[in-house]
């Protein structure tokens, strides 16, 4: 009978239980209370709520001093760029690639003693889009508000061609580099690896984010990586310190990845 | 029979009659409030938060611009414990990351806005881990609230001693008995950042917990605090599969899916009693309120108890 009341359950009805079934693990105390009536509803916190003035003074001199470093100009972007402006590279998702691989590169060349062949992230990951003017420290925060770091993941042959027809399949902006990949309709054209056709006859150092190692947006072949190295280096930290060190944001979008019909 | 098939009739005439709110608690309250007054009845008021992940201000732009923010939070519950002094303010967990707030201060302010907004007890969210095990110790000192966590094993970590496996609180008598559940840590948290924190599985620790919480600290009310998430399409724990799969639990409160609900389940558990399941959103866009209405001692023989939702 309770079960089939549950079960009808829905705005403004009520539903009922038997008390003595809800509180059978009660155990005797003299002064011991039951539950006859619940009831839920919840409050939506927006502009119609007055905020408590002495909790907006608290915040606002952290406010004050996030902001003023936050806003400081770091860098300059001559045009708008946003992730869906280009099929399937864009301006900042290049960006993006490039900054991984300036920023991340030398730290693991230093600790391993190998190079990046390929950085591949993930379009879904690029949260905000940077409009034309100063670039800063709150820029960063809205294009990668979270805290994903670089992971370079040692790719065998099979998991380097699984990537290559991952993005030949799913033919979305997810922002690369080191590959050239020419597409025919659903066929694979041409794929170049440093301008050179890749011979998959050895593994693959390919640069990536922890979200996508652990198979985050179905990129399988990262959880099948032979070794995965973390460089404890944070890709918004990359691309704060790419800002300070270069005045003006000058990527474009090119032909690493194209598709004729 | 008599008086379900009345009740139900009341509220959908409040209905017709435009009543588009989540609850009509109004039309309750004045339908009970003889009852409540002739029975003696006492309210406890269970707010709750998850997910808030450092969202001080308003959000700006997006889908919920303008939602949120803590000095509004702030008002809603003071204006809650106005009307109801028996209110009790907890949260669910992943307080920490989301904002540049937490990258620069490290969280302190969100835990600061906590305690002076009265918080009562919050269970930790994996999020809670982002500045490792030692990022999370530096703010319990800024917390006058009880970090409640029954299925972390902090013994060989530097949070050893820092939480508590279960709470008690007792309004105008009525004994509230709260305890938290984490969420596992392993492909969430990087080892690092949890150290040797040990996981401990849910099931086993609920049934613990309400023992102790039922049987020897004698609570009239049982509320699991939980980041496990509201509900998976595999086998992994949740909310919804804590509550079919245990006993003993009036209400999951809970966090981790970000899971906005148009009302609260009822789910029926192991031993046939409902439970009240509950998540509100994240980012301190919503509070959710669960009213308790208490009557000593037991109810009479076949006398039901009535869900709101």
């Amino acid at each position: 009978m309770k079960i089939s009341m549950t079960a009808t359950c829905r705005k403004g009805l009520m539903v009922f239980a038997f008390a003595e079934a809800l509180f059978i693990t009660t155990s005797c105390k003299t002064e011991s209370y039951t539950a006859e009536k619940l009831v839920a509803s919840q409050t939506r916190v927006d502009s119609t709520i007055a905020e408590v003035e002495s909790i907006s003074a608290y915040i606002a001199p952290y406010k004050k001093s996030l902001d003023s470093q936050l806003d400081m100009p770091l860098s300059f972007n001559p045009a708008d760029m946003y992730k869906n402006d280009t099929p399937l590279n864009t301006r900042i998702g290049n960006m993006m690639a490039a900054i991984s691989r300036a920023q991340g590169e030398p730290v693991f060349k230093s600790r391993t003693g190998n190079s990046v062949d390929v950085v591949l992230i993930n379009h879904g990951g690029i949260r905000a889009g940077i409009p034309a003017g100063n670039v800063t420290t709150r820029t960063a925060y809205e294009v990668m508000p979270f805290d994903n770091e670089m992971v370079i993941a040692e790719l065998a042959p099979a998991q380097m061609k699984e990537l290559v027809e991952y993005l030949a399949f799913h033919k979305r902006a997810h922002p690369f580099d080191g590959l050239e990949i020419h597409l025919k309709g659903d066929e694979i054209k041409s794929v170049t690896l440093d301008g050179k056709p890749i011979a998959y006859d050895r593994n693959y150092f390919v640069m990536t984010s922890d979200y996508l190692m652990t198979g985050g947006d179905n990129m399988d072949f990262f959880t099948k990586a032979i070794s995965s190295t973390r460089i404890d280096y944070k890709i918004r930290n990359a691309m704060i310190d790419y800002f300070k060190e270069n005045d003006t944001l000058g990527f474009d979008v090119d032909n690493r990845f194209t598709k004729e019909d | 029979m008599e008086r379900r098939k009345f009740i139900r009739n009341t509220t959908t005439a409040s209905l017709i009659a435009g009543t588009a709110l989540w609850s009509n608690s109004a039309l309750a309250a004045g339908f009970f409030s003889e009852r409540e007054e002739k029975k003696g009845l006492t309210k406890i008021t269970i707010l709750h938060t998850n997910d808030t992940h450092s969202h001080i201000e308003p959000i700006s732009g997006g889908r919920d611009d303008g939602k949120g923010g803590v000095a509004r939070r702030a008002a809603l519950i003071k204006k809650v414990r106005a009307e109801n002094p028996n209110t009790l303010l907890l949260d669910c967990g992943d307080i920490f990351q989301g904002t540049p707030y937490f990258n620069f201060y490290g969280g302190e302010l969100e835990i600061k806005l906590m305690t002076m907004m009265g918080y009562d007890a919050a269970t930790i969210g994996n999020h809670d881990f982002d500045n490792g095990i030692d990022g999370l110790y530096a703010q319990v000192p800024n917390a006058s609230f009880d970090f409640v966590i029954s299925n972390y094993d902090f013994s060989n970590t530097i949070m050893d001693g820092q939480t508590k496996p279960y709470k008690i609180m007792v309004k105008d008598g009525v004994r509230i008995g709260m305890f938290g559940l984490g969420i596992k840590m392993e492909g969430l948290v990087a080892p690092e950042m949890f150290k040797e924190t040990k996981y401990r599985d849910p099931l086993t620790v609920t049934q613990d917990m309400v023992n102790v919480l039922r049987n020897q600290e004698n609570c009239d009310i049982v509320i699991c605090m939980s980041h496990l998430g509201y509900k998976y399409g595999n086998d992994k724990i949740s909310d919804i599969s804590l509550a079919q799969k245990t006993s003993g639990i009036d209400l999951i409160i809970g966090g981790h899916t970000h899971t906005f609900l148009d009302q609260p389940d009822l789910v029926t558990n192991a031993a046939g009693e409902t439970v009240m399941v509950n998540q509100v959103g994240c980012y301190g866009i919503n509070v959710g309120r669960i009213d308790f209405y208490m009557h000593k001692g037991k109810l009479a023989s076949g006398e039901n108890v009535v869900y709101e939702v």
